[in-house]
């Protein structure tokens, strides 16, 4: 807490929204005072991004009231909350790939961008200052993730700003990009600026943010300083008092390899991919083998490779057990043994406007609901109410449609329809990713009960947390490359994040598990 | 102040009555279009909808003129669901008529069973082969298939306007523009005595049921479904997305290609320059009327049957113009793709603006607002 003298930059007020079907915010209150930190913090759809929309003016409240350096202000649109100075990070982006830094920047401005050439020694002089170094006359598809994330925030600092918004800004981070982020916002705050750090990742709120108010279910359900509380009791204020929130499990490390990968190159056909250089891998029954690495550094080419549909035309890289299935459509390798979680689940995993009963045929087709090319819809039915009631899916039935269901519910859902048709071999892709705690815990369960029936497990993930907790043997994958694989308990969290940034080499002294 | 507010979820409901709906407002507009034109606008509507179908004879051309637009919708509904948007029904009617009447013109002096089949086949073949171009050329070349159906329908009609003014034109008949009259053999039997009801209804209602089967049934059906909404997950699950294509394009084509045969071979019993007016386009709007669902399609091509005879009747006893038929046709599309807004947004009426929200007392927690 910095200054209590002044009125509170940003106030709101009993912030009410109602969408369709759901109470986004019910009667929100929340103060912000100039050059404070303040955490936002809730799971998903918690409430969070539609406050943000709030007072970034994308969204009216049905009722409320937003003040703004103690005066009621009515935010029309974005432009007119630029104006007002307050600046807004997207968790996703919205850069244009193949324009420069500047040339960027200057779009999301409109007409106050000026002239180009001094925007873009405006940008260098800004991004010097606060400790994000960045040549404007880059093109984006050259940058990391990281660096992208930087062109955003120098987007609001361009120009004159009171207030900066941060959606889960640290998701696309390693761990020592997160501390040089914390600098810089330190360092803004320090000016006088205002941040609103939106996040569910505890330990940085407790190590950035001067106060935090706690959404859960549209409410809020409490406010406290971080630094004055513990983590539990914060995420209890998230979860409620009936969710467990820990766990640890036990590792194993298994020895009979079920999936291998043998200098596996692999050129992605996008011109914005990553090319998979020299990728070799084994995962083992009985075994989870979790790989690390920011968004956009070949995850995506590699799943499609070992999902089958990108098929690698010599032939020897991928191996089943001793079978070799490079070039075996996904069909193939699922009669093979192999079941597949995607990252995105509406649209992948799941067949939006299809009910469950159409969703669990969508990949149990193999498991004897098709004979004679006519589906066995009693049976197809039968497996997915088997799938609702041992996987605990909330759903109106089997006749729901996938996209009625929520996040962690579908997630459920497709992770149940997958680990019942007994695979050999699983892989994940961020496997609880926008899931609520609840979920995440049990999808978790689900991923351990299945290693220690024997299935060799592959979970990719960004959530660094996650992989620790769950995986047996961790790496990480850097532009197209991946890291030696080490058992779990050999890493760190600071090696990871080494590694997450292409730093291959194998640290002396690495010390035990910093978790 | 009229506000379209999003409802969340699709309404079943809501995608049931769109086309009652629809058909409402475009008889509505028939009644204040006829008024305009100075004609009772009841008497017309009646022209229309129900004097074609007065009878036991008007009842039995409505099921002549239903058979080649049911067969084309049903075929289409296929396509549809798989989001691959053939509007070539037209062109692959044009080469089933066109192909069928060569071989029926082959086999005119032959008198066995097996003509029949084997012209009816050579009719579906020659709609696939028209449907199969455009496959082939979307799969390979990712080729746009709405703009290839669409030109191909002009090539078909060409094509047919040449043979029938040229090579399939009959020597003995003083240079009109037509073939020779099929041999009995290639005739579609007549179901009903005395009427022109011919088997080519049943070869209809057979397909409806089958395709049926197939989209509800069959595995491969299912597939065909998911990939129209969801080509991520078809590829990922395994499904083949060309076989699919090939499959939806040329069953769709074949059907088609079986109206056009059945048109020659039945009602017309020659090749004639005008074997369609226009089935395979109205099929189109049918196969939405439908819900490219098989009892809607059916039902829909009974109405849009009754449009066709609706709008000749129109014509003698009112002394309209035919275009009254497209028209009809037109509206309902028009009004039906209006209507589906309400599937997924219900109309909010709200009076006036609201501009002041009510005062809140400062942080009272407790505060609905």
């Amino acid at each position: 807490m910095k200054q209590n003298s002044s009125p509170p930059r940003l106030t709101l007020r009993g912030i009410t929204k109602q969408y369709p079907g759901c109470l986004a915010n019910d009667n929100v209150h929340l103060d912000i005072a100039p050059a404070e930190i303040h955490a936002l913090l809730g799971e998903n759809g918690a409430g969070k991004s539609t406050l943000m929309k709030v007072i970034y003016g994308l969204v009216k409240p049905d009722s409320g009231e937003v003040l703004w350096d103690g005066l009621p202000i009515d935010v029309r649109d974005p432009a007119h909350a630029r104006k007002m100075g307050i600046g807004m990070v997207f968790q996703h982006f919205s850069l244009f790939e193949t324009l420069t830094v500047t040339e960027n920047i200057a779009l999301a401005l409109g007409d106050d961008a000026g002239e180009l050439n001094s925007l873009a020694n405006k940008i260098r002089t800004v991004s010097e200052k606060y400790g994000m170094a960045i040549n404007p006359d880059r093109e984006i598809h050259t940058l990391s993730v990281g660096e992208r994330q930087r062109v955003e925030i120098v987007r609001c600092l361009v120009q004159e700003i009171k207030l900066l918004i941060l959606d889960e800004p640290t998701s696309v981070l390693t761990p020592q990009e997160v501390d040089t982020l914390f600098i810089t916002l330190r360092q803004l705050a320090d000016e006088g600026c205002s941040i609103l750090f939106i996040s569910h990742k505890l330990n940085e709120v407790k190590a950035l943010c001067h106060k935090a108010t706690v959404l859960r279910a549209g409410r809020v359900s409490g406010e406290c300083i971080p630094a004055e509380e513990d983590t539990i009791s914060m995420a209890k204020l998230m979860v409620g008092d009936d969710t467990p929130v820990s766990t640890t499990y036990p590792k194993k490390l298994g020895s009979t390899p079920l999936l291998s990968i043998t200098d596996l190159n692999l050129h992605s056909p996008d011109p914005f991919g990553v090319h998979l250089k020299n990728i070799n891998l084994t995962v083992n029954a009985g075994e989870i083998v979790g790989i690390a690495g920011i968004a956009g550094n070949g995850q995506e080419e590699l799943l499609a490779s070992l999902s089958g549909e990108h098929l690698c035309p010599d032939g020897k890289t991928i191996t089943f057990a001793e079978d070799e299935v490079a070039n075996l459509p996904p069909d193939q390798r699922r009669q093979w043994g192999l079941a597949f979680v995607p990252e995105e689940r509406l649209g992948r995993g799941a067949v939006p406007g299809m009910s469950l009963t159409e969703n669990a045929l969508l990949t149990g087709f193999l498991t004897g609901l098709v004979s004679k090319g006519m589906i066995a819809w009693k049976k197809a039915e039968a497996f997915a109410d088997e799938i609702i009631d041992q996987y605990k899916v909330k759903a109106a039935g089997r006749h729901a449609q996938a996209d009625s269901l929520s996040g962690g519910n579908l997630q459920k859902f497709i992770i149940g329809r997958e680990i019942m048709q007994n695979p050999k071999i699983l892989i994940a892709a961020h496997p609880t990713w926008g899931v609520d705690i609840g979920a995440a815990t049990a999808i978790h369960k689900a991923l351990i009960t299945l290693r220690d029936q024997g299935a060799a497990i592959l979970v990719v993930s960004e959530d660094i947390d996650e992989l620790f907790l769950i995986s047996d043997r961790i790496g990480a994958i850097c532009n197209g490359a991946l890291s030696p694989i080490k058992p779990t308990p050999e890493s760190s969290i600071q090696e990871l994040g080494r590694m997450m940034a292409g730093d291959f080499n194998q640290s002396v002294n690495n010390g035990s598990t910093a978790l | 102040m009229i506000k379209l507010e999003p409802r969340g979820e699709r309404s079943s409901t809501m995608a049931y009555l769109s086309p009652v709906f629809a058909a409402l407002l475009t008889m509505l507009t028939g009644l204040i279009l006829f008024t305009l034109l100075g004609v009772d606008p009841v008497e017309a509507l009646l022209t229309i909808l129900y004097v074609p179908v007065s009878d036991t004879h008007g009842i039995a051309e409505l099921c002549v003129k239903t058979t080649p637009i049911l067969l084309c919708a049903i075929g289409l509904s296929v396509v549809f669901k798989a989001k691959i948007w053939n509007i070539g029904a037209e062109g692959q009617l044009l080469m089933g008529g066109l192909f069928g009447s060569y071989i029926a013109l082959q086999l005119i002096e032959a008198e066995a069973f097996w003509v029949l089949p084997i012209v009816l086949i050579s009719g579906v073949l020659g709609g696939m082969f028209w449907s199969g171009l455009a496959a082939i050329l979307k799969v390979r070349f990712n080729t746009n298939e709405i703009l290839t159906t669409i030109m191909m329908n002009y090539i078909a009609l060409n094509i047919l306007l040449w043979a029938v003014h040229g090579p399939l034109k009959d020597p003995e008949g003083f240079n009109f523009p037509e073939s020779a009259l099929f041999g009995d053999s290639a005739l579609l039997p007549v179901l009903i005595e005395g009427t022109r009801v011919n088997f080519g209804m049943a070869l209809a209602l057979l397909a409806v049921v089958a395709v049926w089967v197939l989209m509800s049934r069959s595995f491969y059906g299912f597939q065909i479904k998911v990939m129209g909404v969801d080509a991520g997950a078809a590829r990922l699950s395994g499904f083949k997305e060309k076989r699919l294509t090939y499959f939806a394009l040329l069953l769709s084509g074949g059907l088609a290609g079986l109206a056009g045969v059945g048109e020659v071979t039945g009602p017309i019993g020659q090749l004639i320059p005008q074997i369609s007016p226009g089935y395979g386009y109205a099929a189109i709007i049918v196969a939405f009327l439908g819900r490219l669902h098989p009892l809607g399609i059916l039902l829909a091509s009974l109405l849009m049957a009754l449009l066709y005879m609706g709008g000749e009747m129109a014509q003698i006893s009112l002394g309209l113009p035919l275009a009254l038929t497209g028209l009809f046709q037109g509206m309902l599309l028009f009004y039906l793709l209006a209507c589906d807004v309400l599937i997924t947004f219900r109309i909010r009426l709200k009076p006036g603006k609201v501009t002041s929200r009510p005062p809140l007392p400062p942080l009272a927690p407790e505060t609905q607002g």
